[in-house]
């Protein structure tokens, strides 16, 4: 379905080249869902736009591609991929445009990207207003974005997601500007529309607790590279990459207290040699400054880049 | 929305009765007397009062001054001192012509300007853009008596390709009058040549008057849509797959405008008090030169009533610049709730 092979992205900066992806590999299958995690900074946002073709200007794509439905929509940015992808951006009183009403912004994208005339493109939204639980759905499609709750602008940004019958949808922590209540609504219908639609998902946060609730499986970005990935399960129980196991430590459900992991996410402009990871190691040996590691597989389709996967983590770093 | 046009109507009439007084107390305290221009150089104490006496101008300030408001609200804004005529005469005469001038130049601002902006914008620090801002300091730097003569010496006298003054060819006539727009009158006639003729009178004058605005319009339409353009609902479109063209000339624009609308009524007023100097030396026979006139022979009624039809003009202007902006964007109207 979709596969995003070694893809780097480097982005020219005043203080030089930054190296906002390096080398990513992961795929999403046929109805399958990923999470991908990571810290601010990690190049989550990037993936996505990469993925969506909407990189910045400047952006430069020295290796890689992202094959979808067979396509490098990478190489081809035809608007072939369009439509086929559906997007549910972050914020949902960010990502409309206030002076359209909802209807209209969205039938633009259908005018482009869907079939059939104006006529059967609003039948159809409002069909999907009232699979999204939205009130009134037929007034829905007249209303401006102002007079519709965050929640509720959320539900149109997936009715708006699913409007063009994409293969795949891609969200982009859909749910972080929501209280927790919307938001476990939310991820709810989400999980329910893409099931009953058979769509695969990529799913991005920083949340392991709304991954966990979502996606089968996940990859875990650290600085732009892929730290470690398998299923979702597999990884929460049993983390092995020295960072996930720390991000872990740091999520107020499964430590008694809030451990920070020292040092911050490093630039992008000034990325370390080797592991990227190896300045705020634990575990770090010196060999994990010269040599980048290798994706080792273990079991179920579980991997990780770090070589010293099954050391115990000293106990402070753990608390 | 019927409420809020209500609303920005009333909200007008403090502002226009405010405008009145402070405009008469304005006249009056000036030391220009009225009553002394009327006379003449040679005339006696005696005669002087009895003009005083004939114009109320011996009574108190006060009094003057509930007598003007009274009159104002019965609808008269008195006589000229000098020629006698009812002001009003004069100015059913000269305001369309000074309002056919401002709208044309407003339109050429607005449909220029904005363009300008949005192909300014989209080409940040391209080609377009430097020329953009080359317009944009060049409208508003170049003083329009300046460029009007430069206009009349290229346009009308070196090429002869354009009439040097006037509203219309004095050997065609006026269209029949209906509006006093000589546009709109000679279309009703079915005179084109009269239509061809009022647009080329029109040119220079209102190339000049449009100019400023055609400047500040086009800079506040670039940063409207650079802004605009750094927004995420802009980065969503794309992603869902807008097309390029229409999500810059709509979807952005849309946004971006809403301040360049609210500019245009402040605007307005600029074109106005810009229309004095451009009436005078194009010899436009609008409201501009009236009240030069007026100024010059402290003929304190006709002045009065110009200031108030402009007021009312400038007040009218921007109850429509507020509609507009409530059409645009919906969340104006509704936060005056």
């Amino acid at each position: 379905m979709l596969s995003v092979e070694g893809l780097s992205v480097r982005i020219g900066t005043g203080r030089g080249q930054a190296r906002i992806l390096d080398e990513v590999t992961l795929s999403v299958p046929r109805g399958g869902t990923l999470g991908v995690v990571g810290e601010s900074g990690c190049g989550k946002s990037t993936l996505l736009r990469a993925i969506l073709g909407i990189l910045p200007r400047g952006t430069q794509v020295p290796a890689g591609a992202i094959l979808f439905e067979g396509r490098d929509i990478l190489a081809d940015r035809a608007a072939s991929a369009r439509g086929r992808i559906g997007f549910i951006p972050q914020d949902p009183y960010l990502s409309l445009n206030p002076v359209f009403t909802a209807g209209a912004q969205i039938l633009e994208a259908m005018r482009h990207h869907a079939p059939g005339t104006r006529r059967d493109h609003k039948a159809k939204l409002a069909e999907l207003f009232r699979a999204v639980q939205l009130p009134d759905p037929e007034a829905a499609l007249d209303k401006y974005p102002h007079e519709f709750s965050g929640g509720q602008r959320q539900r149109l940004l997936i009715a708006a997601a699913l409007a063009c019958d994409p293969a795949l949808v891609v969200a982009d922590e859909p749910t972080t500007a929501l209280d927790v209540t919307t938001q476990r609504e939310i991820l709810a219908l989400l999980r329910q529309l893409t099931a009953a639609r058979g769509l695969s998902l990529l799913f991005v946060t920083h949340d392991f607790g709304v991954l966990a609730a979502v996606c089968e499986r996940v990859a875990v970005l650290y600085a732009g590279r892929v730290a470690e990935t398998g299923l979702t399960r597999a990884v929460l129980d049993d983390p092995r990459h020295p960072y996930t196991r720390m991000l872990l430590g740091c999520h107020p459900d499964r430590a008694v207290d809030l451990t920070g992991i020292p040092g911050t996410v490093p630039a992008a402009t000034a990325q370390p040699a080797g592991c990227r990871f190896h300045p705020r190691c634990p575990l770090v040996q010196p060999g994990c400054a010269r040599e980048v590691p290798p994706m080792l597989p273990l079991a179920e389709g579980h991997a990780v880049a770090c070589p010293f996967h099954a050391l115990p983590l000293p106990e402070p770093a753990l608390a | 929305m019927a409420r809020y046009i209500l609303r920005r109507i009333l909200l007008a009439l403090p502002a226009l009765f405010g405008l009145v007084l402070l405009t008469f107390v304005l006249t009056r305290v000036i030391p220009a007397d009225p009553a002394a221009t009327l006379a003449g150089d040679a005339a006696t104490p005696a005669q002087l009062a009895e003009i005083r006496a004939r114009y109320g101008l011996d009574r108190p300030l006060w009094e003057q001054a509930v007598t003007h408001m009274r009159q104002v609200l019965s609808g008269d804004l008195g006589s000229s001192i000098f020629s006698g005529r009812p002001v009003m005469e004069e100015i059913v005469f000269r305001l369309p012509a000074t309002l056919e001038l401002t709208f044309v130049a407003l339109l050429l601002a607005t449909g220029l300007g904005v363009p300008l902006g949005l192909l300014a914008a989209l080409n940040h620090n391209g080609p377009i853009d430097h020329l953009a801002r080359l317009i944009s300091v060049g409208g508003l730097a170049i003083a329009s008596f300046w460029l009007a003569i430069m206009l009349q010496l290229i346009f009308a006298m070196d090429l002869d390709v354009l009439p040097l003054r006037g509203r219309i060819d004095v050997a065609l006539g006026a269209p029949p009058t209906v509006t006093g727009f000589f546009l709109v009158d000679s279309l009703l006639a079915g005179r084109l040549d009269l239509l061809v003729d009022t647009l080329r009178h029109l040119a220079l004058p209102a190339v000049t008057l449009c100019l400023p605005g055609l400047a500040s319009i086009a800079r506040f339409t670039r940063s409207g849509v650079l802004e605009t353009l750094q927004k995420d609902f802009v980065l969503y479109a794309q992603a869902a797959g807008y097309g390029r063209v229409r999500l810059a000339a709509i979807y952005v624009l849309r946004n971006a405008v809403t301040v360049t609308v609210a500019q245009i009524g402040l605007l307005f007023g600029a074109l106005i008090s810009g229309a004095v100097a451009v009436e005078a030396i194009f010899d436009w026979p609008g409201l501009g030169t009236y009240a030069v006139q007026a100024i010059l022979s402290a003929d304190y009624k006709a002045l009065l009533a110009v200031t108030l039809v402009v007021g009312v003009v400038y007040a009218v202007v921007n109850v429509l610049v507020d509609v507009a902006q409530a059409l645009i964007d919906p969340r104006v109207a509704e936060q005056v709730k």
